[in-house]
This record gives structure tokens, sequence and C-alpha cells, in this order.
């Protein structure tokens, strides 16, 4: 009789327990409290693992082939570009500026230049626990891009590095000696880009915008680090090495506006990497910027060419393909952070502006800024990274947060008008870091091995002189 | 024997090359040249920079004819390529003294 008590008592705990062990009123034998059987667990975790893997390894096709669209930029892009806007004694020489700039910025990427720019440092440069990329693999930083092997991120970055100084390169063309570019893009790379990306894009830099800066400014792909550096500093090479032999009264047509058309369109599908790329994952916002971009360039291809319409009675193709590249310049800053209409509206000011630099300004002051670097990079990356303060919308990148998660206003038209004073310290640390830059490191250059090539070298061709070949053997 | 240069607009060339053939003449080296007379070139602007362009693309032929042949085929070139406007362009005729055809050495009216 007790017996079958007990037994009734026992079963009915037992019952009790497993009806009630999700509610935890009941220790249940071996496993935690709130884990599934360790077979579905283990389930569980691989089809996890194997989300976050499918997602990596569609954040990483995208980002290497926007890391190897940017490179394109750079080689064939930016070589046809210029090549085609010089004299044909000077094509290979330009062309072999941008070469062989991808060749050597990557050795000092890879030495110390991305330690300087990414790893963490003070406000105004970075660190060297990256040196020799040590440390740097398949392991993702969470901080920059979660997805993807910091190893990707570090070469994305790389092709960013190497088309900066390049741009450059249009401000002294047919006249700077070949050791001395090299020597000045070395130093250039060190003393201005990696601090201003720093400060930018790196942990702790003065301007971050959402890596604890002190200052955040917007810049989503570098209309400050890329553009407006490397345009101011066109100007300072410009008004230093002084004008070309026989400028401006002799005239000096491009030699060949195929290439450069060429060059114009790889640099439009390029931009797409550049921009695109710029949200470091392959999801809504790379597609926003994506849009963005080519939104701008094509308003600012019709905005130069209907000005020059209007001013000149004639829309040229060189101006055609001049407008687009200030859009994208322009858009660079904004791309992942305004809508599709405000991107149109920067590109269409961009191509005006722009324009009105190259055809007024530069012949008020007659400067000999040869292929336009500042008219349009450091015009248009100013006036770009000011309007992205203007046009920057939470709803396309929540990127301000307030303490509870938020999102909180961005730009002006957002209802943060105080995001264009941001903007505007941006652009001046830029300027600033720019021309202070560039003016040492000419004045070192200058004086250690001499900046310009001789007038009859000048007068000879570069492609001759300073590498011993010509671009066309017609008689071949 | 007498060498006929002649420079012409480069869309009368055809007809000039066409007409020239019709009267006999055998053989002719053309080449592309730039040059003006009196008239004026057109201008042309790049990035905002304007200047002018006055040497203008024309054609040039050299021909060495027989005497008897000279006054026919000046007269082909002039009917091909007078179009009435400034830029016709020229032909200046000059005597030549020796004519060789390099492959068998044959000398004079014969060579050409």
């Amino acid at each position: 009789m007790m017996q079958r008590i007990v037994w009734r008592l026992m079963l009915a705990l037992v019952l009790t327990c497993t009806l009630m062990a999700p509610a935890g009123f009941c220790v249940a034998p071996p496993q935690a409290r709130n884990e599934a059987p360790p077979e579905i667990q283990a389930q569980m975790d691989k089809l996890q693992q194997q989300a976050t893997d499918a997602r990596s390894a569609g954040d990483n096709a995208w980002m290497l082939v926007c890391a190897a669209l940017v490179l394109m930029m750079t080689g064939p892009g930016l070589a046809l570009f210029y090549g085609g806007l010089v004299r044909r004694k000077n094509v290979l020489a330009t062309m072999m500026q941008s070469f062989i700039l991808m060749a050597v910025i990557t050795a000092l990427w890879a030495f110390f230049g991305y330690s300087l720019v990414f790893h963490e440092g003070n406000r105004f440069i970075g660190g060297l626990g990256y040196l020799f990329l040590h440390g740097v693999g398949s392991a993702p930083d969470p901080d920059y891009a979660g997805t993807i092997p910091q190893q990707t991120f570090m070469v994305y970055q790389l092709m960013f590095a190497i088309i900066t100084p390049a741009l450059i390169t249009g401000a002294f063309a047919e006249r700077m000696k070949f050791k001395a570019m090299l020597l000045f893009m070395v130093l250039w790379s060190i003393i201005v880009y990696d601090p201003m990306a720093h400060m930018v894009w790196g942990k702790g830099g003065f301007l971050n915008a959402s890596l604890g800066g002190v200052i955040p400014t917007l810049d989503f792909a570098g209309g400050t680090v890329v553009h407006v550096t490397s345009g101011v500093s066109a100007l300072v090479c410009a008004l230093y090495l002084g004008k070309r032999l026989g400028f401006p009264k002799e005239p000096m047509p491009p030699h060949s506006v195929v290439l450069s058309v060429v060059g114009a369109c790889m640099l439009w599908v390029g931009w797409f990497g550049f921009n695109a790329g710029s949200a470091l994952a392959a999801g809504g916002l790379a597609t926003s910027a994506f849009v963005a971009t080519h939104f701008g360039a094509a308003a600012a291809t019709l905005g130069w060419a209907a000005a020059e319409w209007i001013h000149r009675g004639k829309a040229s193709v060189l101006g055609a393909i001049s407008g687009a590249v200030a859009g994208l310049v322009a858009i660079t800053p904004a791309a992942g952070f305004v809508g599709p209409m405000s991107a149109l509206a920067i590109g269409a000011i961009a191509g005006v502006v722009c324009y009105l630099m190259v055809s007024r300004v530069k012949s008020l002051f007659g400067y000999d800024d040869s292929l336009d670097a500042f008219g349009v990079h450091g015009a248009g990356g100013s006036l770009g990274a000011i309007l992205t303060g203007v046009f920057a919308v939470s709803a396309i990148n929540p990127i301000f947060k307030n303490a509870q998660g938020g999102a909180t206003a961005v730009g002006m038209i957002d209802g943060h008008p105080s995001q264009v004073l941001n903007q505007l310290v941006g652009v001046a640390i830029a300027w600033g870091l720019g021309v202070v830059g560039t003016l040492v490191i000419l004045k070192v250059v200058d004086l250690t091995i001499g900046l310009r090539v001789s007038e009859e070298q000048e007068i000879q061709g570069l492609d001759l002189s300073q590498h011993g070949e010509e671009g066309y053997y017609l008689e071949a | 024997m007498k060498k006929i240069e002649a420079i012409v607009q480069p869309s009368r060339f055809d007809a000039v090359k066409s007409a020239l053939q019709e009267v006999g003449v055998e053989g002719m080296t053309v080449s592309e040249v730039r040059g003006h007379g009196r008239q004026k070139g057109h201008t042309e602007v790049y990035r905002g920079s304007e200047y002018t362009v006055d040497l203008l693309p024309k054609v040039k032929l050299e021909l060495v004819v027989s005497d008897a042949l000279k006054d026919p085929a000046v007269k082909a070139i002039l009917k091909a390529a007078k179009t009435g406007k400034i830029g016709d362009g020229k032909i200046f005729v000059t005597t030549v003294d020796e004519a060789i055809r390099i492959r068998n050495e044959d000398r004079g009216e014969t060579a050409l």
C-alpha cells in the first residue's frame, strides 16, 4: 500500500517536472537551463556558422571585386585619362606616373602604411602594430568591417592609397623629373595621406564620424581624404613648379581625347568599387551608394556640358567627360549618406562649379594646373564634402546615434545643420595638411635632387628624356 | 619632263586622282600635309583655353609627266579640284632634269 503511494507520488513528480521543465521549475538532468539537447544545439551552431560564412562570402566576393575595380581606376583608367590629355611626346611618362605608383605605394602600404592609417594610435596617426602586416589575416576587424577578412579590408584600402597620389600627377604633368616624382610621392603618402586617412577613417581619428572622432566629418569614400588632399597638393605643386614652357601662349591640345574618353569611362565604372565598396559589405548601403554615385556622374556630365554649351556655343567631348569625373569626385564623400535625388543635385552643382573653376578661375589666376587636378578634384572634393553636410540623411545611413542607440539627424536637410560646420573643419584640415605637407616635401625634394626637368628635356619630351622611349613609333 | 605639284582640298582628292588616271597619268606620290594660303583657320577650345588653328589639312600630289602630258594633267586637276572657294589650293610646275626607274635603270621619258 505504502509502496503504491510512493510510486504514484514519484510518477506525479516526474510528470510535473517534465511538463514544468521548460518553465524552469525543475532542474532537468545534465543540460544547462536554456539550451536545447546537445545534438540540436550542435546543428544550430553549424547552421549559424554556415549563415555567417555565406554572408561573409557574399561580402568578401563583393569587396575583392571592388578592390580590383579601384585598382583599375588607376591603371588604366587614370593612366588613359591623363595620358590622352598631354602632348604626344609625354604620353608614356604620364602613364608611367600612375603605373609606377601601383607598385611603389603597395610596398609602402605593406611595410607600414596600413598600420599608420588603421592601427589604433592617437588622434592624428595610427600606431605600428600592423608593421609588415603583422596580425592582418583572415580574421575580420569588427570595428572596420566585421564580415570580411581584415586582409580584404587592407588590400581594398591600399587601392585608395594608390590612386590618391596618382591624381596629383595631373598638376605637374609634362615637366617633373621622374625620380623627383618618386621621392615626392613616397614622402607625400607618409606625411599627408596616412595622417588624413587615419583622422577620417582610423579608430579614434580626430575627424572620424563613427569610431570616436572629436569632430565627426562625414566622408563615405574619400572626398576629403582622397580628392581634397590631392587636389590642393596639386595646386601647390603647379604653383611651385611653375608653368610649362610656352604656357599659356602656345596651344597644347590633348594628343588623344580618344584615350581620355576610354579612361574616363573606366573611371566611372571603377568608381562603383570606390564608392559602393566603401559600404564594406554587399548590402543595401552598397546599393544606395552605387545609385548615388551613378546619378552624381550623370547629372554632372549634363551640368558641365550645359554650362559649356551656353558659354561657348558647343558641348565638347572633353567637357562632358570632365563633367562626369567632377560629379564622381563630388559624390564621393556623399555616396553612402544621401538619397538619389540629392545625388543628382550634388552632381549638377559640381558639374557647373568645376566647369567655372577650370574655364574661368584658372585663366583668371594664370596657374598651370596642366590636367586640372585642382579644378576638378580639389574644388569638386571640397564642394562635395560640404554638400554632404547638407544632404546627408539618417534614412539612408543612420551613422549618428543617441545614447539609447536610436538614429539622430545627420545633415542639414535632416535637421542637423551644424554638420555643415563639421564638414568645413574636415575640409579645412585637408587643405591645411595638403598645403603645408606638400610645400615642405617640395622644398626637400627640390633642395636634394631638383624637381623640374631642364628646358631641353622638356622640349624633347619626357618620354625620351626620362624613359628613353617613344609612345608611338609611326614608322614601325 | 615636268613635275606637277598640286595642293588640293582633301575632299576633292578622289576626284582629282580619277581625272588624272583618265588622261593617262600612270604614277603619283600623295602626302597628307597641313598648310594655308589666305584661308583663315578655326578656333578650338580646350578646357577653357582658346587657340587658333591656322594650319589646315590638305592633300599634296606630286607627279612627273612627259612634256606632252603636262597640259592635259594640269587641266584635269583644275577641273576636278576647283570649288570656287578660298582654300582650293595651288598647282606648281617645274622642269625635271632626270628621271630614272630603279628596277631596270631606264632613263628619260621611258622611265615615267
